[in-house]
């Protein structure tokens, strides 16, 4: 009769990194077939270039470091940051930035840090970050919603694009391409032309966001709100992030309707809404104590409408995910929960 | 207030001293493995940051232009910086025995901290007001402070990672301090 006690947790729910990044992986798909819908091939040609290189990268390194390779190349992870990071570049972007990025992402937002689990930047958003830098032409035309429907752009034209950069006779990237509904606010309210001006004049806007953002927007937060049921996420960190924002934006709308957006548009156009569910709650990189969680979250709501609104980049998501990615250690550092029994420091 | 706000935004965000205009690297790589030391050469920092760039103002002002002697003023500046060190130094030493015993030789090092200099020569190019002056070294020692405790927590997290054997210690660090970088360009154009 055996008598020894294992130790806790006596009971454990039976999951395992690839199950977490399996079920993310599902939670994305109405979002990519969303974004298919409004935005053609283009996003699949590039999670399929990200995909490709973020696996051939983490064999080159897993292979360097000695580290086994199986276990690592099939647990899905390296994935989800190929495609969080396709989904921030735009859709005929050619096709050496994914590769370029994914790279970046891969070789040193995660292995020179010790691969999963240690990185203390969210790969992605290095990645993004890096291209969004040093190539601002690339990574800034974007077209606009409906192209499938009005231009008829096939899967090979559009592979077409990204490899070679040539479109067909009649059409020019520049004649194609659009700026995102931020991206074209900014620059009118630079040149002192009203949102409401701009909202009348030009054909980007719909509801409540961007035209096709907004419904987008809708199926990534579906997606969202699914990891949550599933306890893959916590609450905190969407809630907060999306909650600070909108009070936020809520504040100055009331204060001057003509020059900053409502919250609706703010929530609704950008990518707020994935960097609320799927990369600000990076288990590694975010703030882990719950209410380091909740100052995370906020402070990545601020950030992004603070860099949104008054600094130089259209969308500040990726930079607000890094600032506070930064800022995280620190914040767990202070917040350590009070253990029982004891009185708070 | 406007301003003052604005130099203050500016000298510890947009235009932060280490991670944008890469001044005050040894400090900020020297004395970062321990949270807690890093806190102290912060405190310190900043202490002698605005202390120094508001006599450096009046140095400048009341004794090397009315005289002419402009072109003293990096001699100047150095001596009002190794004055106020010392000072530092000694209260420090007296204060806290400790911390004067951990930051050891970074402490009087604060006098070749190229910030420090750099702070009170770009206070002297801007030609500001005696507070404006003020302000922008406070700033500037805010700035300082926050990264510097930001990338000391950051590193006592990476020493329990399992980074690949050539990129330990500082090389691991540097990279880290260049991603810290890329995220504060997401400031650039904030005013």
């Amino acid at each position: 009769m055996s008598l020894n006690t294992p130790t806790s947790p006596h009971i454990h729910d039976d999951t395992s990194v690839t199950k977490v990044m399996l079920r993310v992986l599902l939670a994305l798909v109405p979002a990519i077939i969303a974004y298919s819908w409004y935005f053609g091939w283009g996003l699949l040609i590039n999670i399929a270039i990200a995909a490709t290189t973020a696996l051939a990268c983490e064999y080159t390194m897993l292979m360097l470091r000695q580290r086994p390779v199986a276990p690592f190349m099939t647990d899905g992870s390296i994935v989800v940051t190929a495609i969080l990071l396709a989904f921030c570049i735009p859709p005929l972007a050619p096709w050496w930035i994914a590769f370029l990025g994914t790279g970046f992402a891969v070789v040193v937002g995660k292995h020179l840090y010790g691969g999963l689990g240690y990185n203390p930047f969210n790969p992605a958003m290095v990645g993004y970050v890096m291209l969004l830098i040093s190539f601002p032409k690339e990574m800034t035309t974007w077209l606009p919603p409906n192209l499938v429907q009005d231009l008829n752009f096939g899967f090979l034209t559009s592979l077409n694009a990204v490899f070679t950069g040539n479109l067909p006779a009649g059409f020019s990237l520049d004649g194609i391409t659009a700026a995102t509904p931020l991206d074209l606010i900014k620059t009118q309210l630079n040149q002192d032309i009203t949102i409401t001006e701009t909202k009348n004049s030009y054909a980007l806007f719909g509801d409540f966001g961007g035209i096709g953002w907004e419904w987008i927007g809708n199926w990534v937060f579906l997606g969202g709100v699914w990891l949550i049921y599933k306890k893959v996420i916590n609450w905190h960190i969407p809630v907060a992030v999306l909650g600070s924002l909108f009070v936020i934006s809520l504040v100055f709308f009331l204060m001057d309707a003509d020059y900053y957006g409502s919250p609706m548009f703010h929530l609704f156009s950008g990518a707020a809404i994935l960097g609320a569910f799927f990369i600000a709650t990076d288990p590694v990189s975010a703030a882990t104590t719950p209410r380091g969680r909740i100052i995370y979250g906020i402070g990545i709501g601020l950030l992004t409408y603070i860099i949104r609104v008054w600094g130089g980049y259209p969308d500040g998501i990726g930079f607000a995910v890094l600032l506070m990615n930064l800022a995280a250690p620190t914040i767990d550092y202070y917040t350590q929960p009070r253990v029982y029994g004891h009185k708070r420091k | 207030m406007k301003e003052y706000f604005l130099i203050l935004l500016t000298t510890v965000l947009v235009n932060n001293f280490v991670l944008v205009q890469f001044l005050g690297l040894c400090p900020f790589m020297g004395v970062s493995r321990k949270l807690e030391t890093a806190m102290g050469m912060a405190l310190a920092t900043t202490f002698v940051l605005t202390l120094s760039s508001a006599l450096s103002y009046l140095v400048n002002v009341y004794i090397l232009q009315l005289l002419g002697l402009e072109y003293l003023k990096i001699i100047a500046y150095i001596l009002v910086i190794a004055v106020v060190v010392q000072l530092t130094e000694m209260f420090v030493h007296k204060t806290s025995p400790i911390l004067y015993r951990v930051l050891g030789i970074f402490l009087p090092l604060i006098t070749t901290n190229c910030a420090v200099l750099g702070v009170a020569l770009l206070i002297t190019r801007q030609d500001t007001s005696f507070m404006q002056a003020v302000t922008y070294g406070f700033g500037a020692s805010i700035g300082f402070s926050l990264v510097m405790v930001l990338f000391a927590a950051m590193r006592e997290r990476i020493t329990v990672a399992d980074v690949p054997e050539i990129f330990q210690g500082s090389a691991i660090a540097l990279v880290t301090a260049g991603l810290m970088s890329l995220a504060f360009m997401g400031f650039a154009g904030l005013d």
